[in-house]
């Protein structure tokens, strides 16, 4: 493949956007990721040349990247360089870094991805959320994943990085140890399901109050820079935390989003403004309409994601619509509903949609929850009130497809 | 009371695989059999119980159930003819050997004489496999490949790999286990029904409920 060469990039980045114009001019696709393919083909390491010189911040983890992605690009104010459409490959990196020259760079980064990504863009801070079993056919096994983040942390050679990581997260903080100047971030984390056995030597870690640790010694990290309880306390400092958004796990998001911005010099009291302000992210929280209904849309893809989002939900015995499709952006293997606590929703009517509406209804069925499978969209019937409808991947797409703002 | 006991799930429970718990219990009690679930967790003794349920878990985590299980009441009950519903790593658990990060070889309980080794490749995909003349359809995910000694096969495999893309699983008169992961039984209520019958040593009344329907859409998508 041979050195990077200026020419060539240059021809590779202006390829990627015009390939990325054509693919949304002719309406064959939402125009991310087939140039960024294209440039990739011309320069191979088209993502390091394209990030060179730049301010880069990344984010993964597997639920809340393109949330706090979101909030990081909003509170750092002004112009900054992203990949919004949930492109967060290769090939959406480059078509974001190639797409705008701008020196601030925040990306989301699918966490199987994040060695690559780590090495290529030369990031300030990575961000780590948190890490949960999430589509299992593609991803094989989170305990694996946390393996991959830390040996990625560890062979990183730039003493400057910054990693901002959930200390209540154990598979975080079992890849975020490795660096010594780990910011620790103290937030609220709902679903430890996959870190019942300790990453270390898999015995099992004790859960006392927000406290955990191991009889191996493998515990929380005792020194948190950030901490979120009733207030947001970052480095010291009060932040005036009042999001928009609904739900705790957002406010998690929100102070790990303030972490990061706080450690390439942001003013914390300008960002959380402008943070607070947001009212949704690529439509997750937004209100809809569709055939007379009110629907409000929440994303939830996997079992930490769902058993978040039911949480928000009115205790008022409303209906609840649910949406599952297990598609190849969802994963094949729809086996996650059994881990999700829709014992949360007894009291509710759920309709079930989507191509997996039976494989939902059953799972429902298990946990005497009352159900309808609809069969024909059109005999749901009406209401006044404002529906809460939770769908995975695809489901979700649709839906902010066929409805209307 | 009849007690059905999930074995670690915070070890053994990776793909949903708490489903089958669940199932076997909805199953029993909704036709009026007595039936409570229990769920044994990292510190806790294994009960005494008509049904055993083991799940699927990474290598670390499997190496930890086979120490825990080997050490606890497990064999001799299961031995004493409780019975035992096993998938995935479950399945590889109760044989002889299975291999696990670092160890070709560690040693399983030795409950059947199945030893597993590490497949070509990754076995991921949508799955059948033929019990009895009746499809038993899921979702597998796995990289073991398993070689049976003196002891049937569970099925045939119709779409997937199984054992070894021939056989599937393994059973004796106590004692299921499949590739099948996660939620078998409850997307397999025929199959749920084989289990309680035996272990309740009953003829069951039919019992409908939605996963009929799902049982026969999953058929219909394995067999074109």
């Amino acid at each position: 493949m041979g050195k990077s060469s200026p020419v060539r990039d240059q021809v590779a980045s202006a390829a990627v956007r015009t390939v990325n114009r054509l693919s949304r001019i002719t309406r064959k696709g939402s125009g991310t990721v087939v140039g960024g393919r294209v440039g990739m083909k011309i320069a191979p390491d088209l993502v390091s040349s394209l990030a060179r010189g730049r301010t880069v911040i990344l984010v993964s983890g597997t639920n809340g990247k393109t949330t706090t992605t979101s909030m990081i690009v909003a509170g750092w104010g002004g112009p900054v360089t992203t990949n919004q459409t949930g492109a967060n490959m290769p090939a959406g990196h480059v078509a974001a870094l190639a797409a705008s020259k701008e020196g601030r760079v925040a990306l989301e980064v699918d966490e199987a991805w994040l060695a690559d990504t780590l090495a290529s863009t030369r990031p300030s801070v990575v961000t780590l959320l948190n890490l949960s079993r999430d589509q299992l056919d593609r991803a094989n096994e989170v305990r694996h994943l946390a393996e991959r983040w830390r040996k990625a942390l560890e062979a990183q050679p730039d003493d400057d990085l910054v990693v901002v990581a959930n200390a209540n997260d154990p598979l975080v903080v079992y890849a975020g140890e490795v660096r010594s100047n780990t910011v620790w971030c103290d937030v609220p984390t709902s679903w430890l399901a996959d870190a019942l056995s300790c990453p270390k030597c898999t015995l099992a870690i004790s859960h006392v109050g927000s406290a955990w640790h191991c009889v191996c010694g493998f515990a929380k990290p005792a020194h948190v820079f950030t901490t979120l309880g009733d207030e947001l306390i970052v480095g010291g400092t009060s932040v005036d935390l009042e999001l928009s958004m609904p739900g705790e796990f957002n406010r998690s998001n929100a102070a790990m989003a303030l972490s990061a911005l706080h450690c390439v010099g942001v003013d914390l009291d300008e960002a959380v403004r402008r943070i607070n302000a947001i009212q949704s992210v690529v439509g997750r929280f937004s209100v809809r309409r569709w055939h007379g209904h009110v629907l409000r849309l929440l994303l939830a893809k996997n079992p930490s994601g769902f058993a978040a989002m039911m949480a928000t939900l009115p205790q008022d015995g409303s209906d609840v619509w649910v949406a599952i499709n297990a598609r190849v952006a969802d994963g094949h293997d729809p086996s996650w509903l059994y881990d999700v606590p829709f014992e949360m929703l007894r009291g509710h009517r759920v309709y079930c949609f989507g191509d997996r509406r039976l494989d939902l209804a059953a799972r429902l069925d298990y946990g005497q929850v009352d159900f309808v499978v609809v069969d024909n969209d059109e005999l749901v019937p009406t209401s006044k009130e404002t529906i809460s409808l939770l769908a995975n991947y695809t489901a979700f797409s649709d839906w902010l497809a066929r409805s209307e703002a | 009371m009849t007690t059905f006991c999930v074995l670690y799930p915070d070890l053994l429970g990776t793909y949903g695989d708490g489903g089958n718990g669940l199932a076997v219990t909805q199953r029993a009690v909704r036709r009026g059999l007595d039936a409570e679930l229990v769920t044994v967790g990292l510190n806790d003794e294994v009960p005494d119980a008509a049904l055993y349920l083991l799940g699927g878990g990474e290598d670390g985590p499997q190496r930890l159930a086979a120490d825990l299980l080997r050490r606890s009441s497990f064999g001799s009950r299961v031995r004493d003819g409780a019975h035992v519903v096993a998938v995935c790593a479950g399945l590889q658990i109760l044989g002889s050997t299975f291999c696990v990060e670092g160890d070709d070889e560690y040693e399983g309980l030795g409950l059947v004489d199945a030893v597993t080794s590490r497949g070509e490749r990754r076995s991921v995909g949508e799955f059948a496999t033929r019990v009895d003349g009746q499809l038993l359809v899921g979702f597998e995910n796995h990289g073991g490949r398993t070689t049976l000694g003196g002891v049937d096969a569970l099925g045939t495999v119709v779409k997937g790999r199984g054992n070894d893309g021939k056989l599937d699983g393994y059973r004796t008169k106590n004692i299921w286990a499949t590739y099948a992961h996660g939620p078998v039984l409850a997307m397999n209520p025929w199959f749920t029904d084989v289990i309680l019958s035996s272990v309740y040593g009953v003829e069951l009344e039919p019992l409908t409920s939605v996963a009929d329907a799902l049982y026969q859409e999953r058929c219909r998508v394995v067999s074109v």
